[in-house]
Order: structure tokens, then sequence, then C-alpha cells
């Protein structure tokens, strides 16, 4: 095909990646080394205002992650009045049966007396390695137990098969990560508990 | 039954017209026609040359395993738009299973019935290159066989019993992998059995001619390999080419290198753990996807999302659309020499949109966000003002500087102008959609030629270039961005307040016995979902009708006769994904 543009699309290219480039250090001036490494600055680049350079350097610089960001689940445990963790967990299975890649593996607690289960597990594992970050456990937990975590640095060079104890966190942790989600379930469960408070009394 | 299945689309009236020979599917929750196998081609004819359905949607293949019956299910549609029809033949379940092949009539069949000779073993007589496609040759067994186990095989269906109440975890490593389900082909003796080449059957089915000069020379075609590792195929993928010289004799895709059978592991999955896998198709285009998945088992389950739902839905939709365009812009510019530049000011805006959707469905790809009969999720505080941000403000801006930045580059012009071109009427004999129909002058939208959702209620233009070429196909992606702005400002405005789910939330759902497609205009073409229900927790048949996977078709067509190093430019301006190519 003929070219009677001689150059003149490449150039009007060419001056958009200058503009970039001119930006790049006309946004530095302006934020006077705020501009890296700083919460602020990170946020601006992520911003509609962010001009020329966009990169975060990770992982000196790191983008907060947003509440419902989710990585491999992590089971909530509630801290008893003096330090004990009383486990929300009751063992009845269904983040094991939702799970599409069936990477929840849970060996409910029978009393030895009566042969009757005790809402307690007494192994859980998730398999990291397997585990797809779905969120459908976290979703369909009917007791607020297990929560999606949000700590993503988790390469190694071995397996990453996750028992109780590296799965168990703090609930204190979990309001810390998912503050308005904490909050509404921690209503939520008041609310109902204060029902069957009164449905009680009312009994009684 | 019937009543409470989903509405018969029905528009033409095929036992009228073919009294005695179609015969109406009369199965609770199904509809379509049965012809008999003797007079398919007859019926395909006249559905395509005089009743106007020019377009092939889908072929598949269904194991009736329990009635002993294989059954292959064929989908058209008219490109002038409106509901299609399905039709379906039925065959004994006795190996040989033969069905007559329509690529004669529907050229846009051949990489499809393919796959259902590979995943199914129904062979196609009279197709021009019947060979596997996914699987490799010489695998043994068609995997989506009922009757057919994977390795570390389990159980029919999920949840496994060995997870819960008695979970002791074991790795799958330490079984052995076949367990009791090693197949070996029928009278196979291991010491008289030599191992085929299985590229001979590859190479044997690229074209080629002998070549002669005018000195009386004779010269002989070469064969090139391109892929699997290579740096513009986009994944792993293969082209087998048949060179003369530079220039392109004839060119097999060669694909599967990430099978993974995606439609088994469906069969396998209840309805509700299938869709996180979907997000895992087409990766840079989950929440399409989603979509697609939500809107066919919610047509099985005949339940509507509540009208704020829908809103989410539509405006997550056009923001994966937008994201996939940018994604699909850049590598092509990439694959034209541009070296990252253009592909990295892309990346910017889709990393924005892609921060949206972590806030919003809480992962940048993987978004698993909808659920049947709404969403999972509102809007977090905060994200509606940077949906705004994006849609009324950076986004067009950035487009047109984008814009500005590619469309005069006379390299990207001399490159893409006239190369590859794909007519209007090969785009829809190769059953080809999305952007590389439009591209090639077919007005053809499903957003507008059968509306789902709510696309009905907003204001946008069908994108259409008309010289089917690799310029237009990168042009038309700069068109439909803008459109997908425009309906993503017209959502923000009227989103409505209210409930985002029509029903409880629940991990078990009942899905009444009966067949769906449901379809999405996808940011690659059409998207859809076949499923049969059997009333079990488990999908009967879970089958994906891949765009990037069908719209390959013409891509052998379209680089013949084109110089080798275009053949590149040609694979990024169809934009393919190999995660939903390979399934």
């Amino acid at each position: 095909m003929t070219q009677e543009m001689y150059g003149k699309g490449i150039l009007k290219g060419l001056s958009v990646s200058l503009k970039r480039f001119v930006e790049t250090y006309l946004d530095d001036l302006k934020w006077l080394g705020k501009r890296y490494g700083t919460p602020e600055g990170i946020a601006h680049r992520a911003s509609k205002e962010a001009r020329g350079i966009f990169t975060v350097q990770y992982p000196e610089e790191k983008i907060p992650v947003p509440e419902e960001f989710r990585f491999i689940p992590f089971l909530v445990y509630d801290e008893g009045p003096d330090g004990e963790k009383i486990m929300r967990c009751t063992s009845c299975g269904i983040c094991s049966r939702v799970c599409p890649p069936q990477c929840i593996w849970i060996v409910r607690t029978t009393d030895p007396a009566t042969g009757r289960p005790i809402p307690d597990p007494a192994e859980f594992y998730i398999d990291a390695d397997i585990c797809m970050n779905c969120g459908l456990c976290a979703e369909y937990c009917p007791f607020d137990a297990i929560k999606m975590d949000h700590d993503y640095e988790l390469a190694s060079f071995g397996r990453n098969l996750f028992n109780k104890e590296r799965l168990a966190k703090p609930a204190s942790y979990y309001e810390q990560i998912r503050p308005r989600n904490a909050a509404r379930e921690n209503a939520a469960r008041a609310a109902k508990q204060a029902s069957r408070a009164a449905a009680r009394a009312n009994a009684g | 039954m019937v009543a409470s299945s989903p509405v018969s689309t029905q528009t033409v009236d095929l036992a009228a017209r073919f009294p005695g020979i179609a015969t109406p599917d009369t199965r609770p929750g199904y509809s379509g026609w049965i012809i008999p196998k003797e007079h398919l081609l007859e019926v395909a004819r006249t559905l395509r040359d005089e009743l106007g359905y020019d377009y092939l949607s889908h072929v598949t293949g269904v194991d009736y395993l329990p009635e002993g019956k294989m059954e292959v299910v064929y989908q058209v549609y008219k490109t002038t738009g409106g509901p299609g029809i399905n039709f379906k033949v039925q065959v004994e379940r006795r190996d040989p299973i033969e069905v007559p092949s329509i690529v004669s009539i529907y050229p846009g069949a051949e990489f499809q019935e393919r796959e259902a000779w590979d995943l199914l073993g129904i062979r196609f007589t009279g197709h021009p290159d019947l060979r596997r496609i996914l699987m490799w040759e010489g695998f043994e067994g068609h995997p989506l066989r009922k009757d057919w186990k994977e390795a570390y095989y389990e159980e029919e269906i999920k949840p496994y019993k060995s997870r819960w109440p008695e979970g002791r975890h074991v790795y799958a490593e330490s079984k052995s992998p076949f367990a009791d389900n090693v197949a070996y082909p029928a009278g196979f003796d291991p010491e008289k059995w030599v191992p085929t080449d299985p590229e001979q059957a590859l190479y044997g089915a690229l074209a080629r001619y002998q070549v002669r000069d005018e000195t009386g020379l004779e010269t002989d075609h070469v064969i090139v390999n391109i892929g699997p590792q290579h740096p513009s195929t986009h994944g792993v993928f293969r082209a087998a080419v048949m060179l003369d010289g530079e220039t392109i004799v004839s060119l097999k895709p060669v694909m599967g290198y990430l099978h993974r059978n995606h439609e088994k592991i469906g069969e396998r999955n209840t309805y509700l753990m299938n869709m996180p896998y979907t997000d895992r198709l087409d990766y840079l285009s989950s929440m399409s996807n989603n979509f697609a998945y939500a809107l066919t088992v919610e047509k099985l389950m005949n339940i509507k999302p509540p009208e704020r739902a829908e809103y989410l839905r539509v405006m997550m939709a056009e923001f994966t659309r937008i994201a996939n365009h940018l994604m699909a812009i850049g590598a092509l510019t990439n694959d034209l020499g541009a070296y990252f530049t253009p592909m990295l000011y892309a990346l910017e805006e889709r990393e924005l949109i892609l921060d949206v959707f972590e806030a919003v469905s809480g992962s940048r790809m993987m978004c698993n966000y909808f659920r049947f009969g709404g969403v999972v999720r509102d809007l977090p505080e905060g994200t509606l003002e940077k949906i705004k941000d994006l849609a009324f403000e950076r986004l067009p801006r950035k487009i047109d500087e984008l814009d500005r930045f590619l469309s005069e580059n006379e390299i990207v012009r001399s490159r893409g102008i006239g190369q590859g071109v794909l007519t209007a009427e090969d785009a829809i004999r190769y059953s080809a959609t999305g952007p590389l129909l439009r591209a090639s002058g077919v007005p053809y939208d499903i957003r507008r030629a059968e509306p789902y959702s709510i696309y009905d209620q907003f204001e946008f233009d069908v994108c259409v270039r008309q010289n089917g070429d690799i310029y237009d196909r990168l042009m038309i992606r700069f068109d439909e961005i803008r459109q997908s702005i425009r309906i993503i400002q017209q959502a923000v405005r009227r989103l409505p307040e209210g409930p985002i789910m029509a029903v409880k939330p629940a991990y078990t759902v009942r899905v009444p016995p009966g067949e769906a497609y449901a379809r999405v205009e996808g940011p690659k073409g059409e998207l859809g979902f076949y499923i049969i229900s059997n009333g079990k927790p488990a999908p009967w048949r879970y089958h994906v009708r891949a765009p990037s996977f069908i719209n390959l078709t013409a891509f052998g067509p379209m680089c013949t006769g084109q110089k080798v190093a275009d053949m590149v430019a040609i694979l990024g301006s169809i934009d393919i994904v190999l995660g939903e190519v390979d399934r």
C-alpha cells in the first residue's frame, strides 16, 4: 500500500510517549520525594489523576489490598478470658463439601464415651497447593469460622499442607483485616443470641 | 415438569417441513428436533439455504450411558438475529459410532467435530481431517464418555466422602494413579506393539502441491513448526505450517497442551463448584464466563436475578470487555513489533479495572462473582466512586490517547491493512464470532441479536468494520471499548437500589431435569454453556462453547497465501486465550 503520511503517524505516537516521559518528572516535582514509598504516593498512582510512571516498586512498596481480597482460608478462634483459644469451627463439614477442588480435610472429634460427635475439629487440613482461593468455604460457613486471609506472600520451597495450628488465627486479626465484614457479622451474631435469650426468657 | 421448564424458543416447525423425518424432542425440559442420521445433511442444507440459519453455533455430543444412546447436538442461528434452533441426531451407543459430518455445509463444525470425536468417540463420516484435537494421537479411550475414569479417580460426583468426617489427608500421588481403571486397547499385545509417529497424520493433513518454476526446476515445500514455545502464540500453542518459500501454503493449528478436560471436571462438580472453574477458561475475562454459566443454570432453574444484580452484572461484564480488549490491543501490537510500550500503556488502564474487580469480588482475575440468582456481594464502600472515575473520566481520555498512539502509525497500518483478510461469507461459514466476525462486516452482536439480561435497556451501537483485515480487527476493539464505556455510564446513572440475590444463598441448588443453552457476547465472541441436568447435584453434560477455540477454525484459511511473518499478527488479531482453547 502507499504510505502518504511519511512518518507523521509515528511522530504522533512518539509525542504521546514523550508526553508521558515528561509527565513522570513533572509529577515527581509536584510530589517532591513523597511520590514513592508513602501510602499517599501509592494511592495516587492507582487513582484517576495518575500521570507518568505507574509502577509500584514491589516489594519495597505494596499496594494495600481491599477488604474483600481473598487468599488461602484461615480458621478464626475467639480468645477466652484466660487467653485460651476457642475455635469457632464446629467441624460440620460444609466447607469441605462446598470446596470445588476438595482441598479441605476434616476429622471430627467424637466423644469416646458415647461415640457422639463433639463440635470441635480433631484435625483440620487445607492443602494450600490445591486451594483455588475461590472463597466458597468462607461464604457458606454458618459459624463465621473460616475466613479468607489477606496474606498473599506464601511462596515456599516445599509443599504447603496447612494444619489446624497453622490455620488458626485470632478473631482480633480477622477484625483488623476485614473490619466492616467483622462488624456486620458480630452484630448479626449478637442479635441472634439476644433473640435466643429472649425466647428462653419467655419460655421460662 | 414441562410447564416449569424454560420457554421453548421454537421458531420453525421442522416437523411440518420434514414430515416423517423430524420429530420434536419431547423429553421433559428439552426442546428442539430429533433427526435420523440419514437425513441430517438434507435437513442441515435446508436450514442453511432455505430457512436462513446460516450460522452454526456449536456441535457437541452427549453420552446417554443409561439409555445406551449417543447424541449429537447442533445449534444454529440466523446472522440476522433472533432465537436459534437445535436439532439432534441419536445413535446406538455401540462402537463404531458413526454420524455424517456436516463440515461440507457448515465448515465451522470442523474443530468441534474433531473435539467430539476426540472426547466422545463419535466418528464423523466424511470429515476432511478427523484427528484427535485436544488429546494426543495414541491416547486410549474417549475421556468424556461416562464410563471413562481419569487418573486418581475418586468418585462420580463431589464432595468426596474421604474429606469429612474422617478426613485424614493423603497426597494424591501416594495413591496409585489409575488404581483399577487402566484400560488397554482391544487386542493390545505389548510384544507386537509398534509405536506410530503421531506427527505423520498431522503433516499428512497439510496441503501440498508440486512446485516447478519457469526454468523447470522442481522445489519442495518446507514444514515449519511455530510453537508450542513461541513468544507470540500467546501461550502454549503450535501451528504446523507448510511453506513455499516464505508463503504459507497450508496451516494446521495444534492445541491441547493446556488441556485438563474442563468438561469432565464440570460433570464431577456440583453446579456451584463450577463457578470458580469457569473463571479459568478465558482467564482474562472471568466475569463474562461467570455470566454465561450463571445464565445457563438460571435458565434451567427458571429464576431471574433482581434488577440491581442485573446492573452489577452488566457493569462487570462490560469492564471485562474493556480489560480484555486492552490486553488484545497490547498483545497484537506486541506481535507487530511494537515492543511492549503500547502493551504497558494498555495494561495500566487494565490494572485500574482489575482494582475494581478486586474490591468487588476479592480477586483481580479469578473473580467468581456471580451466583445463581444474583451476585456474591454488593459494591463495597467507595467502589462506585472508583467506577465513576474510570467510566466518566479516565478511560475515555486514555482510550483516545491509545488510539492516537497507535491507529495512524505507519507500521501498524502497513502490516495490518489488507493482511489476513476474512470475508463476511467466510466468517459466517467458519462460525467466527465476536470482533472477528464484526470486523468482517457482519453486524452480529448477541447483546442485540438475542438480548439477554437487561441489554435491551441500554443504548449502544453494534460496532462493525468492513475490510476484515488485521487493522480492522485492531480498530474494532477500540470501537467496542467506547461502546462498553457508554453502557457502563448508563448503568452507573441508573443503578437501582435493592437486593442482589433473588433466592436465599445456598450451596446446594436444585436444578430440574432438562437441557439449556445460554450464551453471552463475550469479549472474544459467543460464549455459551450447554448443560444437561438429570436432577442430580452435578450436571450430566456440561459443554462450553468456547469462542477462541471455534474462532481458530478460520485461522488456517486466513493464513493461506500470507507470509509466515504475518501469521503471528493474524493470530494476535483473533485474540485467543489458551485456557479457553484447550479447556
